[in-house]
Order: C-alpha cells, then sequence, then structure tokens
C-alpha cells in the first residue's frame, strides 16, 4: 500500500513539476486577444469552448443523444462536426452576419428536446444534427474571415465539437437513474430558457 | 501515511508558489462587458429577498408534493421565466410586476403552510403563472451594455439553484419534525411576502 501511494505520489509529483515549469513560460501581451498564440487549430479550438453560444446547443444536443441511447449518440457523434465543417466551409467565402435569432432557435430546440425526453425516432437525428451543424458552422466559417489560414482554424473547431459531443454524449448514454434522468432534463430546460430569453434579446435590437 | 500526506502538502505547495510567478497575458480590451454580463445575471435573483424566497417556495412545494411535481415545477418554471423575461425585454409592459412577485410569495408560502395539494396542473399552472411576473422583473432590469446571452445564462443558473436549495431544505418533509419545519418555512415566507405586497401597494 505504502509503495503504491509512493508511486502515485512520485506520478503527481512529476506532473506537477512539469505543469509548473511550463507555467513559468512567458505569454505574449497580446492587445485585442483573439488568438492562443498555439496557431490557427488551437485558436479554433478554443473559440468553440469560449463560445457559449455554440457550445450550450451541442450539449443540450450531446446530452439528448445520449439519453435515447448509444446508437443515437453515435450518429450526432459523426455527423455533427461534419455537418459544422460543411457549414463552415460554406461560410468562410461570406461576411459575418448577427446570428442571435438562429442561436436563440437552436437553443429553444436543442433545450426543448432535451428537456421533454423527446422520443425520436433515428430518422430525425440527420435532420436536427444538420440543422444545428451547418447554422452554426456557417456562422463560424463567415466569422474566421479575417484570420490567418481560416480552413485550418475551421478545422479547429471542428476537432472541438466532435471531442465535446464524445466526452458528453459518453457521460449521458449510462445514466439509468431516475434522479439523473431529470437532472439531464432540468439543464435541457435551462438552456431553453436561455433561448427563450435570447429571442426576446433578437426582438429588442 | 502521515509522513506521506506531509510530503503531499509541501509538495503541493511548491507547485502553487510556482503557479504565482506565471505571467498572464496583457489584456488591452478584453471584453469585460461579457463577465459582467454573466454575474449580474447570475447576482439578480439573489439580490432581491422577493425573488430569493419565492423560489425557495417553489421548491420546498415541489418536495412537500413529491414526484412528479418535484421536478415538474422546476423544469416548467426556468422556461415560463424565460418567457416573461422575454416580454421584459421587448418592452412588453406587465402593469403590477411588483404585486405579483409579492403576491407569488404569499400564495405560494400559504400552498406550503398548508401543505396544498392540488391537481399537478394546478400547481403548475399557478406557478407558471407567477413566473411570468419575476422573469419580467429580470428582463426589464438587464443592465444597458452587456450581453443578454451571458446575462440569461447567470439568472437560469441562479433561478435554478435556488429550486434546488428549496428541494433541498424540502427533503427533511420525509420526517415528523422536518414536514413542521417546511410548514413554518412557508408561513415565513408569506409573511415576507406580505411586507413586500405592501412596500408594492405604498
Amino acid at each position: 500500500m505504502r509503495q503504491r501511494l509512493s508511486r502515485k505520489l512520485r506520478f503527481l509529483l512529476f506532473a506537477g513539476a512539469v505543469a509548473g515549469a511550463t507555467l513559468l513560460l512567458p505569454g505574449r501581451a497580446e492587445a485585442h486577444l483573439n488568438s492562443t498564440g498555439l496557431g490557427p487549430v488551437y485558436d479554433g479550438f478554443l473559440h468553440f469552448f469560449l463560445s457559449p453560444e455554440d457550445l450550450l446547443p451541442v450539449l443540450a444536443l450531446s446530452l439528448y443523444a445520449g439519453q435515447r441511447g448509444a446508437a443515437f449518440g453515435r450518429r450526432v457523434l459523426f455527423l455533427l462536426p461534419a455537418a459544422w465543417l460543411l457549414g463552415g466551409w460554406v461560410g468562410l467565402g461570406h461576411t459575418a452576419i448577427a446570428s442571435t435569432v438562429v442561436t436563440a432557435l437552436s437553443f429553444l430546440l436543442m433545450g426543448g428536446l432535451l428537456a421533454a425526453d423527446t422520443k425520436l425516432s433515428l430518422f430525425w437525428v440527420p435532420a436536427i444534427v444538420l440543422a444545428l451543424g451547418m447554422s452554426h458552422g456557417y456562422f463560424n466559417g463567415a466569422g474566421l474571415g479575417k484570420v490567418d489560414s481560416p480552413g485550418i482554424a475551421l478545422l479547429g473547431i471542428g476537432t472541438a465539437v466532435f471531442i465535446f459531443v464524445a466526452l458528453s454524449t459518453s457521460i449521458a448514454v449510462p445514466i439509468r437513474r431516475h434522479w439523473a434522468r431529470i437532472a439531464l432534463r432540468v439543464a435541457g430546460s435551462w438552456i431553453a430558457a436561455c433561448g427563450i430569453l435570447l429571442a426576446g434579446w433578437a426582438a429588442r435590437k | 501515511m502521515k509522513a506521506a500526506l506531509r510530503y503531499t502538502a509541501s509538495r503541493l505547495a511548491a507547485v502553487l508558489f510556482l503557479l504565482l510567478l506565471y505571467s498572464p497575458l496583457a489584456d488591452a480590451h478584453v471584453n469585460k462587458h461579457e463577465a459582467a454580463g454573466f454575474f449580474s445575471g447570475l447576482k439578480h435573483p439573489v439580490s432581491g429577498l422577493d425573488h430569493v424566497i419565492a423560489m425557495i417556495a417553489v421548491g420546498l412545494w415541489g418536495a412537500q408534493l413529491g414526484a412528479p411535481s418535484i421536478w415538474l415545477l422546476p423544469v416548467a418554471f426556468p422556461m415560463v421565466m424565460a418567457f416573461g423575461g422575454m416580454l421584459g425585454l421587448m418592452g412588453v409592459p406587465l402593469p403590477g410586476a411588483e404585486i405579483g412577485i409579492a403576491a407569488s410569495a404569499i400564495l405560494l408560502g400559504v400552498a406550503v403552510m398548508l401543505e396544498l395539494r392540488p391537481k399537478l396542473t394546478v400547481a403548475a399552472a399557478l406557478v407558471a403563472f407567477f413566473a411570468i411576473f419575476h422573469g419580467h422583473a429580470h428582463g426589464t432590469e438587464l443592465p444597458p451594455g452587456q450581453s443578454g446571452l451571458l446575462y440569461s445564462m447567470g439568472f437560469v443558473l441562479a433561478t435554478g439553484c435556488l429550486h434546488g436549495v428549496g428541494i433541498s431544505i424540502g427533503t427533511v418533509h420525509r420526517w415528523n419534525w422536518g414536514k413542521a419545519a417546511v410548514r413554518v418555512a412557508g408561513a415565513t415566507i408569506a409573511l415576507t411576502g406580505t411586507v413586500y405586497l405592501w412596500r408594492a401597494l405604498q
């Protein structure tokens, strides 16, 4: 036991030392921060994780897919990043426009599906995924116009979508306990509520 | 074992010290409104006692009523509240919103105090009706220049957490002393609501 503990400690110490040494690296002072400094792939990667307007509908869809089972989850896992990249590729040639209404609809639809625990068949997966992926991907692509290597940044976004869907779906698939499934539905209702508010925000503008 | 813990603690302290040496990016022109929007949204439902007691009363009542109300009310409330918020954001006037908020605390408090058990549809309709007033107040009080999405996320999250607090407190309902305590809490909420109603009418 003592030996196992000390091995763990050694590993933790090593990991801590590496992390500490990494943290000592000086960062670049960037006014108008929109880059990670690690290249376009990571810029795109980070963009997705720092954009709640993209992250939350994807979270709702992933949890919903997990709620409906592994087959549903697998389809979303491979179709959504593909649709996102396709929409982004189409959007690359266009000028960025406001997407508040589309974002509000995504929140409402994806959050609503999760909150209501809608019993959709697998037949509907491509339609939902294409609607979400292509619309958000399009707006991402259109917004990347001024970035260096926008195609590579888009690839980073697509990778982030894939990883995020994989992680969140795999959390939701094994959930069987009643209270945990309710918690997922509550999360869906919160996301849908944000969508309703965003619609009001769009109408106000 | 103690030696190992001491060893870990001293090394962790060293790592934490290293963290202090980290040189962060100099963020000129960072969009401060975004974070401000989220935090002001998060703070808004918690900053007004009238909102807090009504949200907790929803949770307490849900806990008293048991399944499916215990989860249906917290699922339905944010969406209807958001609808009220949407009306507020769009500038649709809702006369007597403050009276509605005070009345929600009184009626929900009385429901908890008397441990009323209406039909699920009646309970859901009552909670949804009052949710509109609370949402409208949040919607109209969005500070200028802040992110609407992050403000919305903040106040939906805070409202949900307040329901969670109510439900958690309501779990004592399984014991006899707990039943009495929850009913006393309901009476306190109703009384506080009466004070707010008095203020709103003046």
